[in-house]
C-alpha cells in the first residue's frame, strides 16, 4: 500500500509539473506579449523591457519554466504586478473560502446521494426511487452557475429568506451564507451520485460473494454495508476525485455570482487587471489540489478494494 | 428509460430476427419510436439545430436593436419572453445567442476530434515514448478546471468567440484521444489485423479500412452528449464577461444582464436559462439513444 501511494505521488508530482509547464509554454507560443498587456499599448519601449526582465520573460523558455519550479520549492509564486505583493500570500488568504466551499458542497451531496442510490438499489421502484431518477436527470441538465443565478432569484429576491451577497460575519452568519452557494454547487452532484451508487449497488449485489455471504447466514444489515456498498460506492468515490475539477470551476462562478471572496473570483478579478502573475499562480495552486483530491480518491478506493492495488 | 427501449419494440418478432436481420435504419425507427427520451430528445436538438440556422428568419426583431418596447417588460403578445434592461426582445436575442452557442460547439468539437483523433492514433501506434509524453500531456491537461483554464487563456489572448473555441477544444482533445489510444491499442494486436499485416497491408490501409471506423462511432456519440458542455462552458465564459463580448447575443450575455437587473425582472434570467437546459436535455436523450441504436455493448445497466 504505502509502495503503491507513493507510486501514485510522484506520479502526480510529474504532472503538475508538467501543467506549469504547458501554461508558460502557451504564455509565449501565443501572439502578444504579457508585459504589453499588463502596461497597456502606450507604454514606452523602455518600460515594456524594464517589466519584462522583472518578470523574467526576457529569459530563454527553459530557464523560465526552471525559474518557476525553483521559486516553488521556495514557496515564492511571483509578486502581483500592481502591489507588488507576494502572489502565494494572496492566493493562500482566498483559498479557505474555496476549500470551505466546496468542502460542504460535496459533503451534503455526497453523504444525500449515497443515500439516496443506497435506497433507490434496494428499494426499487417506489416512489422515491423514481423522484430521485426524475431529479437527477433534471439537476444534471442544469449548469451549476444557471442554478446559482435560480437560487438568488427564489431564495434571496423573491422569498427574501437567505442572504446572497459576501461571505457573512462570525460563525452563524458565514454558515448562513454558505447555504444558497453550497446548495447551487452541491445540487446536481446529489443526483450523480445517486445514480451511480444505485446502478454500481445493484451490479455488486448479483456477485457471488454477496450469495455467499448471505448463505452464511450473515445480516442483511451487515451484507449491505461491508460487502456491498464498499465496493459499489468506488464510483462515486473516482466520480467525486474527478470532479474536483468541476468543483473548483463551479465555485467561480459562485462566488462571482454570491459575491463572495475565494480563488475563483480572484482569478476573475485578476483576468480583468491582467495581473498575469497572481492567474498563474492561482491556476497553479488549483491544479495541485485537484491533482492531489484525485490522488486521494485513488488511494481510498485502493483501501475499500486491495484489488485495486496492483495496477498503476 | 431505457428498460424499454430494450425489450417492447423487438419483442413480438423475435423469431424473424433470427432469420433476416432488420436493416440499421429499421432498427434506429423502432428504437427511437420506443424510447421516449430518446424520441424528446431528436426532437429537441432538431428544434435547437433548426432555430439556429435560420435565426435571422426566425428572430421577430434584430436581437441588438434596442427600446423594441418597454424596458424589463414580462412576457407579453409582441414580446414573447419580454425584453431587457435596454427594451431589447429577449426571444429575438435567445435566438440568436443560439446561433451563436450552435457555431462554438460545432468549431469546437471539430476540432477536438480532429485533434483527438490524429493524437490519439498517434500515441497508439508510435513508439512507447512518445505514447507516454502523450498520455503525461494528457493527464497535465484534463488537471485543469476547464473555466480556470479558460480564464487563464483569457488573460493570454483575451477573450473573444475563437478563445472559447480554442479552451473547450484543448480540454476536450486529452478525452477523445485516451479514448482513441484504448481502442487502438486494443485493434493493434488482434488477429484480422496481424492478418492484414501479414497480407502485407500498409499502415495507411489498417487506419483507415480498420481503426477509424471502429473508432469513429463511439467518438461521435459520445461528442454528441459533450455538446451540452461545450455550450455550458460558452455561456459561463460570456456570462463572466470573458467569452462572447456584449453587443453579440449570447445566453450566457443575457444571464449577465438578468443577473445585474436580476432585483428588478427575472424574465432575463429566465430566458437565458432555459434555452440551455433544453439543450443539455436534447442532446444528452439523443446521444442515450444514438448509443443504444449503435453499440448496444455499452448500454448503460439500469
Amino acid at each position: 500500500m504505502l509502495r503503491y501511494a507513493l507510486q501514485r505521488f510522484a506520479l502526480s508530482v510529474v504532472i503538475v509539473m508538467v501543467a506549469i509547464a504547458i501554461l508558460i509554454v502557451m504564455l509565449h507560443v501565443v501572439p502578444g506579449d504579457p508585459a504589453v498587456m499588463i502596461l497597456g499599448p502606450r507604454a514606452t519601449p523602455e518600460l515594456i523591457a524594464q517589466t519584462r526582465q522583472s518578470m523574467g520573460l526576457d529569459q530563454p523558455l527553459p530557464i523560465q519554466i526552471l525559474t518557476f519550479f525553483g521559486n516553488i520549492l521556495h514557496g515564492d509564486l511571483g509578486r502581483d504586478v500592481f502591489t507588488n505583493r507576494s502572489v502565494a500570500q494572496i492566493v493562500f488568504e482566498q483559498l479557505p473560502y474555496t476549500l470551505v466551499l466546496i468542502s460542504v458542497a460535496i459533503l451534503w451531496s455526497a453523504a444525500l446521494g449515497i443515500a439516496l442510490g443506497c435506497y433507490s438499489a434496494l428499494r426499487r421502484n417506489t416512489w422515491l426511487d423514481t423522484l430521485s431518477g426524475i431529479l437527477s436527470v433534471g439537476t444534471i441538465s442544469i449548469p451549476s452557475f444557471v442554478m446559482a443565478l435560480y437560487a438568488v432569484l427564489v431564495f434571496a429576491v423573491w422569498l427574501g429568506w437567505l442572504p446572497s451577497i459576501g461571505a457573512g460575519e462570525g460563525l452563524g452568519g458565514s454558515i448562513i451564507h454558505l447555504i444558497l452557494p453550497a446548495f447551487a454547487i452541491g445540487i446536481s452532484w446529489v443526483g450523480y451520485v445517486a445514480r451511480m451508487v444505485r446502478a454500481s449497488m445493484l451490479e455488486v449485489m448479483s456477485y457471488a460473494h454477496v450469495r455467499m455471504a448471505r448463505a452464511f447466514g450473515l445480516r442483511e444489515r451487515l451484507i449491505t454495508t461491508s460487502h456491498i456498498l464498499r465496493i459499489a460506492v468506488q464510483p462515486a468515490v473516482t466520480l467525486i476525485g474527478t470532479g474536483v475539477a468541476h468543483l473548483f470551476s463551479a465555485a467561480v462562478f459562485v462566488e462571482v455570482i454570491f459575491a463572495r471572496p475565494g480563488i475563483g473570483a480572484l482569478i476573475v478579478q485578476s483576468v480583468n487587471e491582467r495581473n498575469y502573475p497572481i492567474v498563474l499562480g492561482a491556476v497553479l495552486v488549483t491544479t495541485a489540489i485537484i491533482v492531489l483530491a484525485t490522488l486521494i480518491s485513488d488511494l481510498v478506493i485502493a483501501w475499500l478494494d486491495p484489488r485495486q492495488r496492483e495496477e498503476l | 428509460m431505457n428498460e424499454t427501449s430494450a425489450t417492447s419494440p423487438t419483442a413480438p418478432d423475435a423469431d424473424d430476427r433470427l432469420l433476416s436481420e432488420p436493416s440499421l435504419l429499421t432498427r434506429s425507427l423502432r428504437l427511437v419510436g420506443g424510447n421516449r427520451s430518446g424520441a424528446i430528445g431528436f426532437v429537441l436538438v432538431a428544434l435547437i439545430v433548426f432555430a439556429a440556422i435560420f435565426a435571422p428568419w426566425l428572430a421577430p426583431y434584430d436581437p441588438t436593436a434596442i427600446m423594441t418596447g418597454p424596458r424589463m417588460a414580462p412576457p407579453s403578445p409582441e414580446h414573447w419572453l419580454g425584453t431587457d434592461n435596454l427594451g431589447r426582445d429577449l426571444l429575438s436575442r435567445v435566438i440568436a445567442g443560439g446561433r451563436v452557442a450552435m457555431l462554438v460547439a460545432a468549431a469546437a468539437l471539430g476540432a477536438a476530434l480532429t485533434g483527438g483523433l490524429s493524437l490519439g492514433l498517434i500515441a497508439g501506434l508510435g513508439p512507447r515514448w512518445l505514447d507516454n509524453t502523450l498520455l503525461l500531456i494528457f493527464d497535465a491537461l484534463r488537471s485543469f478546471p476547464t473555466i480556470v483554464f479558460g480564464l487563464a487563456v483569457v488573460t493570454i489572448i483575451g477573450p473573444s468567440l475563437f478563445t472559447v473555441i480554442l479552451v473547450v477544444a484543448i480540454t476536450s482533445i486529452p478525452i477523445y484521444a485516451r479514448i482513441v489510444r484504448t481502442q487502438t491499442l486494443a485493434l493493434k494486436n488482434v488477429e484480422f489485423i496481424l492478418a492484414e499485416r501479414a497480407m502485407g497491408a500498409g499502415i495507411a490501409r489498417i487506419l483507415f479500412v480498420h481503426v477509424l471506423p471502429n473508432v469513429l462511432g463511439p467518438l461521435l456519440i459520445l461528442a454528441s452528449m459533450d455538446v451540452p458542455l461545450v455550450i455550458a462552458t460558452e455561456a459561463g465564459l460570456s456570462f463572466l464577461g470573458m467569452g462572447v463580448r456584449p453587443p453579440t447575443p449570447s445566453w450566457g450575455v443575457i444571464l449577465n444582464d438578468g443577473y445585474n437587473f436580476i432585483r428588478n425582472s427575472p424574465w432575463p434570467v429566465i430566458s437565458g436559462s432555459i434555452p440551455i437546459i433544453l439543450v443539455t436535455l436534447g442532446f444528452t436523450f439523443m446521444g442515450e439513444a444514438l448509443r443504444d441504436i449503435f453499440d448496444p455493448r455499452l448500454r448503460r445497466t439500469h
